[in-house]
């Protein structure tokens, strides 16, 4: 189970965002996901609660957007989707295929809580 | 790049970026790899070995496949050759690092508990308590495991992963993840291909070549010491491209550890 591991690391990232804005929270956590990536979204999105537990981002909602599989051909140059143990060229079958999506496990972006009234030099 | 917080604007997704929101709500674009501390531990465990000119090569595979019997034969083949040392990734026991050591190959144990794999921290430990000095080639056997190992760099310059022939030829199709990440795939226990009737080493490779994977495909058996010639050969070829690379000030990142060009492209 190294989604838990992945969480965690989730978190320390969310929680240095958070420190650097100076916001008192993140209300929203989006992460994009290939299935190539060799995490599982299901199995990251349970784990996020236990991993952010007590923590600055507890109550975010974690948004796990799936990205497809996508692939160039070095042979022909089309750019095809593919399934996930099958990534040869859709228009002409050729292996020689690099990956343009598909197995990426990226932080997009983060939603912060700003204090609404927040003293100037305090 | 913001290397503070790790925005990295481009024109492509500047319009991410601080985005307004609801009022007292900032958006803030990251477009950072999930794993990114893993990596820069594990880009400096590789500039431990570069600056050694050590190889490094991290082991993967099933629980059983044969990990630490290819190891012991070839730590054994190439003994007069070069100098080997061995860390060993388990959940229990220092039962493999003992065989290692057994054939007086220095050999550091990690026992990893409840995870279910090595990453670069654990590897990173090791390595500070294991005598590097002279060392030509630095073997990882990795936690039996087909999943997780091939998401965490540890710093190796090459993955190799292996498949015994009794665990069916349509593995990699099952565990796209491992075998894409493969520099080298081992068919291991081929003395075993002539009781097993189903396992075809032709359809495993041409599941391999399905995942786009070009790295070379080598049929072996440790316990009777059949095509161990091409796998030490490799390894001595791959030592040399090391060193070739190390006097060029250059690096090898394994198989496919997704690159950071790739992880910071702008996504419209
Ligand atoms: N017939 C045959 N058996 C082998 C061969 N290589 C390994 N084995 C057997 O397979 C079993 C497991 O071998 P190991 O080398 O311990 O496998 P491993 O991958 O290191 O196992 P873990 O570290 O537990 O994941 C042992 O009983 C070995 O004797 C081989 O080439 N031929
Ligand atoms: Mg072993
Ligand atoms: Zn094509
Ligand atoms: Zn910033
Ligand atoms: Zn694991
Ligand atoms: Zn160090």
């Amino acid at each position: 189970m190294h989604e838990l591991a992945v969480a965690q690391a989730l978190v320390e990232q969310v929680e240095s965002v958070i420190r650097q804005h100076r916001a008192q929270s993140a209300s929203l956590i989006r992460v994009r996901i290939g299935p190539l990536s060799g995490v599982v979204a299901e199995l990251l999105a349970n784990a996020f609660p236990l991993a952010a537990a007590g923590s600055r981002m507890e109550h975010a909602v974690l948004d796990l957007v799936a990205a497809p599989i996508t692939v160039r051909c070095e042979t022909c140059g089309a750019q095809t989707e593919a399934a996930m143990n099958r990534l040869v060229c859709g228009a002409c079958g050729d292996w020689h295929t690099r990956i343009t999506s598909g197995d990426e496990l990226v932080l997009e972006s983060v939603e912060l809580e700003t204090a609404p009234t927040l003293a100037p030099n305090s | 790049m913001c290397d503070t917080c790790g925005c990295n604007l481009t024109p492509g997704n500047r319009h991410l970026a601080f985005k307004p929101v609801a009022p007292g709500t900032t958006a803030v674009s990251v477009l950072k790899g999930l794993l990114a501390k893993n990596d820069d531990q594990a880009t400096h465990n590789r500039a431990h070995f570069d600056r050694r000119g050590i190889l490094a090569v991290n082991l993967m595979s099933s629980p059983g496949s044969g990990k630490t019997a290819l190891l012991e034969a070839t730590l054994t083949a190439l003994k007069d050759e070069f100098t080997c040392a061995v860390i060993e990734g388990d959940l229990e026991t220092e039962n493999d690092a003992e065989r290692i050591r057994a054939l007086g190959v220095r050999a550091h144990q990690i026992v990893t508990g409840t995870a279910c794999h090595l990453d670069a921290h654990l590897v990173h430990d090791a390595l500070h308590q294991i005598d590097l000095d002279g060392v030509d080639i630095l073997f990882i056997e990795n936690v039996g495991n087909l999943v997780c190992p091939a998401s965490f760099d540890l710093g190796q310059h090459l993955n190799v992963t292996l498949l015994s022939v009794t665990e069916g030829d349509d593995k990699p199709a099952k565990y796209p993840v491992m075998f894409r990440a493969a520099d080298a795939m081992l068919l291991t226990k081929t003395d075993l291909l002539a009781v097993l009737d189903d396992f075809d080493p032709d359809k495993a490779e041409a599941h391999l070549r399905e995942l786009a994977n070009p790295a070379p495909v080598m049929r072996l058996s440790a316990r009777k010491a059949l095509g161990m010639e091409a796998w030490l050969a490799w390894l001595r070829s791959e030592l040399a491209a090391q060193r070739a690379r190390v006097k060029n000030g250059q690096t090898r990142r394994p198989a496919i550890q997704p690159d950071g060009q790739q992880l910071h492209r702008a996504r419209a």
